[in-house]
């Protein structure tokens, strides 16, 4: 195995610290993913990808750094990325998934605040997260207030720039957002020293349109009965498409979709027909948080979607590709994202809609809500989830946590009266 | 042949033999100990006895890979157990060691809803432990206590470990034992009011797990909760264990 250690303490990381980050995951991924039965081949380039996490698409952002590209961080699903990249600069996701970086996130910040505003902040300061290092510009935004704040202590110890999300979908709202998606191209070509154009623009448009287009027909492959593929694989993919190179990861992933297809056609499954499927819906969940879904297969169900913004709610909707001029991109993207059905929206209605159309499609026995702890608009809007689909007698449950594993037992007696309510 | 249903808790083990008709032949409790899947085994004495062992409880899993046949979640333990004993029987409130739950069933007794307490410990044995001890009460004392004031004090912490030392300083402050017991059962009344009302109240509710059999205790959230007719097993303690050996006879008859 090449030995990074120099590429690390280039970027500036505590490398003791990270040591003890990177010894633990190994043995959770070997326990959580290469224990599974009948995984697909194609699983093997994922797998890889996180093996190597901290290496290999290091080495290609600190490559184009020393050719004089830019980086850029973003933590939510709603920064167009598409701009990003027509500008030269590269796009990686930076929601922090584990406990590692609480603690260190909790030197500056309220200890009741979301695992998530919390390990990304954490990362930053540990010193333990590559990616953060590599980062010339942290994108955040204004979805919730954590955030919000967070970005501000943030903001001591790296540049960060926040993109003002509208919290309604009035049209004013869309004109305001058209207008933030304006100032962030003006950021981000200071940023990388060139100009947007139409005809860059449009092929990172085409090239993020196919790109969930592809997990798009992954996830439609989980809608076959026997399941042909785990949930725990689907999410790592979704998971994997934040941070790797684009080109590549479609490819791999529509390598992956035609070995599953494969397996549909012949009734294979990795769990035995009839098993009960279950809708994940709630909060991001980051790399290395496998945790709820890990619980749901090992009790015998498959997770056959997400409802998260590590789920449809990042690939769903494509950006309109007729736009000729700048204007006309602008304005595509703005309607397209404006669509994302984040809890931060009043009213939020369209979450409501899509996740009866995901029950219906995914043939869904059950809904695990879940809910990372601390975030408070997603835990107030599953009083208005719950109702509604126990009203059409759609079995639901909520799942409050963090990323410690203090509370696995706990859980694991929830999923699995919950899966014997079902049966 | 006998089957055997073994309930591994946090705090206690309770196994419940029945025969074929579903008739209690042996049924007994007994503290976990540092190593409880070896004290369950213990208990379950001769396995080959048993044509199945059904394991619930928080040991579930561990009893599983080693020598029980079956498992199911307390959830469904508790909710079997309580139909069996109570026929009509709709809502279950179950307060063990570590977690309280309330279980909702249907007119045939399947479980169609239930949740559980949040990670903490307040509201559940435990709590009344901790409180017991901060009032130096044995905790089969604290119900007479409680009944000795009429006071309305109330505790301001729902965590366990503030609760005792708010305990302990309304103690220093003069207040009397009686009156400080009284506002530690209220508070968990009204936890576990609040856990029932999330759900919805459908009587008659079985009350079952170790703090049930708390003597007067039952008595004493009937009246604070204004719950009429609060059902209470003879051995509250036996209900997840009974449970999960009535499970086992009927998977035998669905699978000959
Ligand atoms: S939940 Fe909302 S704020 Fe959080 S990552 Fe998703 S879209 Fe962004
Ligand atoms: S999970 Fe909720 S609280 Fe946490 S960052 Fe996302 S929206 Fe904010």
């Amino acid at each position: 195995m090449t030995d990074y250690r120099k590429l690390w303490s280039d970027l500036g990381m505590d490398l003791e610290k990270h040591d003890r980050l990177t010894s633990a995951l190994p043995l959770i991924y070997e326990e959580v993913y290469l224990q599974q039965p009948e995984r697909p081949q194609a699983m093997e380039y994922f797998d890889l990808v996180v093996a190597e996490i901290h290496s290999l698409r290091i080495v290609e952002l600190v490559e184009h750094r020393r050719r004089g590209g830019k980086v850029c961080g973003a933590f939510c699903v709603f920064v167009p990325v598409e701009i990003i990249r027509a500008a030269g600069a590269v796009a990686v996701g930076l929601c922090g998934g584990s406990q590692f970086w609480v603690p260190d996130g909790e030197r500056v910040l309220p200890r009741n605040l979301c695992p998530l505003i919390k390990a990304s902040v954490g990362a930053r300061l540990s010193g333990t997260c590559p990616y953060f290092q590599s980062c010339d510009l942290l994108i955040g935004e204004t979805t919730c207030d954590g955030k919000k704040k967070a970005w501000e202590v943030l903001g001591e110890y790296a540049p960060v720039y926040v993109m003002d999300l509208p919290q309604m979908k009035r049209p004013q709202d869309l004109a305001a957002w058209r207008g933030e998606i304006e100032l962030f191209l003006a950021r981000i070509e200071e940023l990388t020293g060139c100009r947007v154009t139409p005809g860059r623009l449009a092929e990172e448009i085409r090239l993020q349109n196919r790109l969930r287009q592809a997990l798009e027909r992954l996830y439609h492959t989980r809608k076959a009965d026997p399941v042909p593929i785990s949930g725990k694989d689907a999410l790592l993919v979704t998971q994997v498409s934040f941070y790797d190179d684009p080109r590549r990861f479609i490819d791999k992933t529509e390598a992956l979709v035609a070995e599953v297809e494969a397996r549909i056609a012949s009734g294979q499954g990795v769990f035995p027909p009839g098993a009960p499927r279950i809708l994940v819906t709630g909060t991001p969940m980051a790399i290395p948080n496998w945790k709820l879904h890990h619980i749901i297969e090992t009790a015998g169900a498959a997770v056959v979607c997400e409802e998260t913004c590590t789920g449809t709610r990042f690939f769903e909707h494509q950006v309109d590709e007729t736009g000729r001029t700048l204007e006309e991109q602008l304005q595509a993207l703005a309607e397209r994202y404006l669509k994302i059905n984040c809890s931060c929206f009043t009213p939020n209605s369209g979450r409501l809609e899509d996740i009866f159309r995901l029950v219906e499609a995914y043939q869904v026995d059950g809904v695990i809500y879940y809910n990372l702890q601390f975030c408070h608009g997603y835990a107030v809007e599953y009083y208005t989830v719950e109702k509604a689909l126990k009203e059409q007698g759609i079995p639901v449950m909520k799942v409050e946590t963090d990323y410690s594993e203090e509370d696995t037992g706990q859980l694991r007696t929830r999923v699995e009266a919950f899966l014997e309510m079902l049966r | 042949m006998t089957v055997l249903g073994i309930d591994i808790g946090s705090r206690t083990i309770a196994i419940a033999v029945l025969n074929e008709r579903g008739e209690l032949l042996a049924g007994h409790v007994a503290d976990s100990g540092p190593r409880p899947l070896e004290r369950a085994r213990e208990m379950a004495g001769n396995l080959s006895s048993f044509r199945r062992v059904v394991a619930t409880g928080y040991g579930r899993h561990g009893a599983r890979a080693d020598f029980a046949t079956d498992l199911i979640t307390e959830i469904k333990a508790h909710a079997l157990g309580a139909r069996h004993l109570f026929p009509f029987c709709r809502t279950v409130l179950d307060i063990g060691g570590q977690d309280s739950k309330v279980i909702r069933l249907d007119e045939q007794g399947r479980v169609v809803d239930f949740i559980m307490n949040d990670r903490c410990a307040a509201g559940t044995g435990k709590f009344l432990e901790v409180m017991a001890q901060g009032l130096g009460l044995p905790l089969e004392e604290i119900v007479a206590a409680a009944c000795t004031s009429d006071g309305e004090i109330t505790l301001n912490s729902m965590c366990t470990v503030f609760a005792e030392s708010e305990v302990v300083s309304l103690l220093a402050a003069g207040q009397p034992v009686g009156a400080v017991a009284r506002a530690v059962l209220n508070s968990i009344c009204d936890r576990t009011m609040n856990l029932l009302l999330r759900l919805g109240i459908e009587p008659p509710v079985v009350f079952t797990g170790g703090v049930a059999a708390i003597p007067g205790l039952p008595a004493y959230f009937a009246r604070r909760m204004d719950l009429m007719d609060l059902q209470v097993p003879s051995s509250p303690q036996l209900v997840g264990a009974l449970g999960a050996a009535l499970y086992g006879i009927k998977v035998k008859k669905a699978t000959g």
